[in-house]
């Protein structure tokens, strides 16, 4: 599968960046006996199964409400999609294993054995739908984090070699060249020097020390290139010492994603080494939210103990700076509404700070009747966006966004997350919809007051 | 010995035993998994109060899902509540826990145990019925989900055939018509033996699961 990128080379022309709609697909990896396959999704799956996992694996009680929490389903009425289903197989495998009555389990097969034919069917319910986004987590009664899981299962569906085609060839892509887009370390420096050039503004890369590193996801260095510009009027004016680095600025992580540890682990340390050979004291993070969950909450995990720096996202930086008087913002006299990133917002703890942000700002917000810890996901999270078969469950999830948006009839719309973007530029263009998605960095750029 | 003295002796402990060991097995199976120590900078290092706080933020649903699961949370409340009702507010069942153990405490009055048995009834009657109908929970539901749910309105049923001799008396040590008492204990045995087994755990791993999440929560500044 190595000539994978040659035979299906990154689309940079949609709305949504991606590799070009596969004519052929492989979504099975490599050439190998069928019996590999399930060996190796076994060890995976058994690997993760520690105690939470196990916990969350004993205590569901088949209530069936996760399912309403979920965009999939909700928009489908599907039961496939209920997403303690997704699970199944993880779950088989626990109970025929490592469960406390797996023996039991075993003798009288009271959970079959996973078989690769049943992994196979079950790729469209781990990857295609699902978005990790972590909204069934918040309506089961037993407190069950079922997302969690579902990142754990991918990672025996990894092993086996069944991943989604698309996902598959863009992770593969970050762990050989550096970035899921093509944005390899010296397409980054051309970007970075070019947009310097351009908007006048100072992008300083790969100084041997400085206070702050910043970095970016390739769909910001690939697709919204004003992204960057902002990050640097921004880092300008509140007056730090920061770089880039062209060792460690990919945020985006496809490793986790995908499902490959190792990768991620990869990518991870990429950002961490970078930081710490400047000496940053603080690692600020894109609008993207994986990157928010890879770094902020699994990146000292990869280290092996805590990282010698601070990880903020950049709607957290914002809000930091516009709290310490850092950051002077004239007021926007309009009515918006943000979309909360879920790796952020839900999953990540950080529902304030960019609210902190828009307070700055001064905009009239009007949250979505779902908003915070509860909103909805874009639908494109979790590297869904990125599989082109899911493009028509993708837009039945984006519909509720949409119609929650539009209820508020705010003037402005914005988010903090790249990803979330362009799966909105995507839905947008697929709709026809009046809305365009915006960025909460670029708004802040945009009305720095001196 | 005949029936009734076998439920009240051997079979008793036996299955008192089996609840206890079986649980006692299932938890520490549970925890003798591997925990990967969290490296990542806490947000906030109050996670035994997160725990205890998605304790008790998930015993009702958020606000934003009352349209889709607020049915369906109310009628496991009634049978929950009705089922805690019967078993522990019960004068005989006092009385039968008392003579085994010296522990007592009041009864509830004939009205609300006659609305408690009735909102158990209805309650699992229509958990039953979501189950074979509701396309989602056909797909969940295994042997466990019908097992458990028989076993759980079995001292029920069992019980309405005792009902009549005890409901305004004492508790006699020796009932008119011991076999029908027996197999009313028999019954609720069959539930301690298969309570360990299968979801009826629920009443005890819930707070693991919801307190490990809520932890996991608290300590990332997510709400529970
Ligand atoms: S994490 Fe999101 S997309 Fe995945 S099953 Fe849960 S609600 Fe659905
Ligand atoms: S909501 Fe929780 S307990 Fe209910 S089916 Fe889903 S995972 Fe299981």
């Amino acid at each position: 599968m190595s000539d994978i990128d040659a035979t299906h080379p990154v689309d940079l022309e949609s709305k949504r960046f991606s590799i070009r709609k596969p004519e052929v697909r492989y979504d099975k990896q490599g050439e190998r006996p069928d019996s590999d396959r399930l060996a190796a999704a076994m060890q995976a799956f058994v690997q993760d199964m520690g105690r939470a996992a196990a916990t969350y694996l004993e205590s569901c009680i088949h209530c069936g409400n996760c399912a309403e929490a979920c965009h999939f389903y909700v928009q489908t009425g599907d039961p496939k999609y209920t997403p303690i289903w997704k699970l199944e197989p993880f779950k088989q495998a626990y109970k025929r294993t490592v469960g406390p009555f797996a023996w039991l389990y075993r003798a009288l097969n009271l959970k079959h054995a996973v078989t690769v034919e049943q992994l196979q069917e079950w790729q469209h319910l781990l990857y295609d739908s699902c978005t990790v986004c972590g909204r069934c987590s918040m309506i089961c009664p037993m407190g069950i984090d079922i997302a969690s899981l579902v990142s754990q299962a991918r990672h025996g569906m990894f092993a086996a070699g069944l991943v989604p085609h698309e996902l598959w060839a863009v992770a593969e892509r970050a762990e050989r060249e550096g970035s899921p887009l093509g944005a390899t370390p010296k397409v980054f420096a051309d970007r970075v020097e070019w947009l310097a050039d351009d908007f006048e503004v100072e992008l300083p890369l790969d100084r041997p020390e400085a206070e702050v590193l910043v970095t970016f996801s390739s769909i910001e260095i690939m697709k919204y290139p004003a992204s960057l510009v902002a990050t640097a009027r921004i880092l300008q004016h509140a007056g730090y010492s920061w770089t880039l680095s062209t060792k460690g600025y990919e945020a985006t992580n496809f490793g986790l994603l995908s499902g490959n540890a190792a990768w991620q682990r990869d990518m991870t340390m990429k950002l961490v080494d970078a930081a710490i050979a400047c000496g940053a004291k603080v690692l600020v993070l894109p609008e993207c939210g994986h990157a928010y969950t890879a770094l902020r909450w699994m990146g000292a995990n990869a280290y092996g103990k805590p990282l010698p720096f601070r990880v903020l996202h950049i709607s957290e930086f914002l809000a930091e700076n516009v709290q310490n008087g850092r950051l002077r913002l004239q007021k926007v006299p309009k009515s918006l509404a943000f979309h909360d990133p879920c790796q952020v917002s839900r999953r990540g703890g950080a529902v304030a700070a960019p609210r902190v942000v828009l307070a700055a700002l001064g905009v009239e917000l009007r949250e979505t009747r779902d908003h915070g810890s509860l909103g909805w996901c874009c639908g494109g999270g979790g590297g869904v966006v990125t599989i082109h078969r899911a493009d028509p469950l993708r837009y039945k999830a984006f519909e509720i966004k949409m119609s929650q948006l539009d209820a508020t009839g705010a003037e402005l719309t914005v988010t903090s997350c790249g990803n979330c973007r362009q799966t909105f530029d995507d839905g947008q263009a697929h709709f026809g919809w009046a809305r365009t998605m915006g960025s909460l960095l670029e708004l802040v750029a945009a009305n720095l007051r001196d | 010995m005949d029936l009734l003295d076998f439920a009240r002796g051997p079979a008793l402990w036996t299955s008192i035993a089996v609840c206890i060991l079986g649980l006692a097995w299932r938890l520490s199976a549970i925890l003798r998994r591997p925990a990967r120590p969290d490296w990542s900078e806490p947000r906030s290092t109050a996670t035994s109060a997160g725990a205890l706080r998605m304790i008790v933020r998930r015993t009702w649903h958020h606000e934003t899902f009352r349209e889709r699961t607020f049915l369906s949370s109310l009628n496991a409340y009634a049978y929950h509540v009705g089922l805690a009702l019967v078993f522990f507010g019960f004068l005989p069942h006092i009385e039968f826990v008392r003579r085994l153990t010296g522990l007592a405490w009041p009864a509830v009055p004939g009205w609300l145990f006659v609305l408690a048995v009735a909102a158990t009834f209805v309650g699992l009657g229509w958990a039953l019925i979501a189950r074979l109908t509701n396309p989602v929970l056909k797909l969940l539901s295994g042997f466990d989900d019908y097992f458990s749910w028989g076993v759980t309105i079995l001292p029920l049923i069992t019980g309405m055939a005792v009902i009549s001799l005890a409901l305004d008396q004492p508790y006699p040590a020796r009932p008119l018509a011991p076999v029908p008492v027996a197999i009313h204990l028999l019954s609720l045995e069959l539930l301690l033996v298969w309570l360990p087994f299968g979801k009826l755990s629920h009443a005890f791993l819930v707070f693991l699961s919801r307190g490990y999440t809520g932890a996991a929560f608290a300590r990332k500044g997510a709400e529970p």
